[in-house]
């Protein structure tokens, strides 16, 4: 049987061993927000907004937690001073899943320049990303995208694009 | 008071508790009263104090001070909602209140105008204190948190040179005592 798209990103977090997540919801992340929110293992601390969720997580890095970021990648147009001043400058390692809209199949106009710009926002912060295509390829790339994030001190971006739903 | 004078009074009523200081001036003057392994200084992502002391509240049981100013409180108001809903009980929020941007010429923000007590208050924060000639810090240690903490000081930065620490280093020496 095929596995669920919802699935895979959820046991890679926890194969990761990912046990803090902070999260701005999007409509591609709504399952997986609530197999996260169910779990008891994992702290999940939904944000007002991305850049707070990014200070949060450093604070819990720092507490001895392995930190996640849940959000859509308008959430990164929030987030690129923190990213940059505090992610980049402290060397503070988190996984940042990123449901990635505006890419083939969107409907909603206003997604789409964001949809753009966003490879290049991450290109230019210098922050490494990954763009698993199916559930199996997730599994894999999600763990491995902590261990990089954790083994190089730095901020590491999985996109999911609409298809991958 | 001078902000420098409230750190140093603020600090000086510590003991083991984790300090994480806004950035700018505020970082640089309590560096210079006292560098301790247990503060965390902030030199980038203004407004996000209240939030890495946050997450830090939720992942530890030691206490928690955080040293914001007003600019960078109004700059991440949101924190103070998450803040109240998480509810960590080791967390302390103090904003020291010049009413202006401090480190960048003490242009004027909107604490002047707004009481930021009153807005932690109608969030839903129990605990909250506002301290102006005196500050006993000592009340506010023995406080079930979250608590707020609003102090108002005057103008003006202490004469103090910037902190010499690569930020790396502030973060490791930091995790270590986090740890211990």
């Amino acid at each position: 049987m095929k596995l669920d798209s919802s699935q895979a990103v959820y046991d890679a977090l926890k194969k990761a061993g990912i046990d803090f997540i902070v999260s701005v919801p999007c409509v591609n992340l709504g399952k997986v927000l609530k197999m996260i929110e169910c779990d008891p293992e994992i702290t999940h601390v939904p944000v007002t907004r991305e850049e707070e969720g990014f200070g949060i997580c450093a604070g819990a890095f720092m507490g001895g937690r392995k930190p996640a970021i849940l959000m859509q990648n308008s959430g990164l147009g929030n987030s690129v001073n923190v990213l940059a001043s505090l992610f980049k400058l402290y060397r503070f390692p988190i996984l940042m899943v990123i449901s990635q809209r505006g890419t083939l199949g969107e409907g909603i106009s206003a997604q789409i320049p964001m949809g753009k710009a966003t490879s290049k926002i991450l290109d230019a912060l210098d922050v490494p990303y990954f763009n698993p295509q199916t559930p199996d390829e997730a599994l894999e790339v999600i763990e491995k995208s902590w261990k990089l994030a954790e083994t190089g001190s730095m901020p590491v971006g999985v996109l999911l694009n609409i298809t991958f739903w | 008071m001078k902000r420098i004078d409230a750190i140093s009074r603020i600090t000086g009523q510590l003991k083991d508790e984790l300090v994480i200081c806004n950035i700018g001036f505020p970082s640089r003057e309590l560096y210079h009263v006292k560098d301790s392994k247990t503060h965390f200084y902030m030199m980038g992502s203004m407004g996000m104090a209240s939030s890495i002391g946050l997450g830090l509240s939720m992942s530890t049981d030691k206490k928690v001070v955080v040293l914001d100013g007003d600019g960078s409180v109004l700059m991440n108001l949101g924190s103070l909602v998450t803040t109240y809903n998480q509810n960590p009980e080791n967390l302390i929020l103090v904003v020291l209140d010049n009413g202006c941007y401090g480190s960048t010429g003490c242009q004027k923000t909107y604490a002047s105008t707004v009481n930021l007590k009153k807005v932690a208050e109608s969030i839903g924060f129990r605990k909250t204190f506002f301290f102006k000639d005196e500050i006993n810090f000592n009340e506010v240690l023995k406080s079930k948190g979250p608590v707020f903490v609003h102090v108002k000081v005057e103008k003006g930065n202490a004469k103090v040179p910037i902190i010499d620490m690569d930020p790396c280093a502030v973060k490791t020496r930091f995790m270590k005592e986090v740890k211990s």
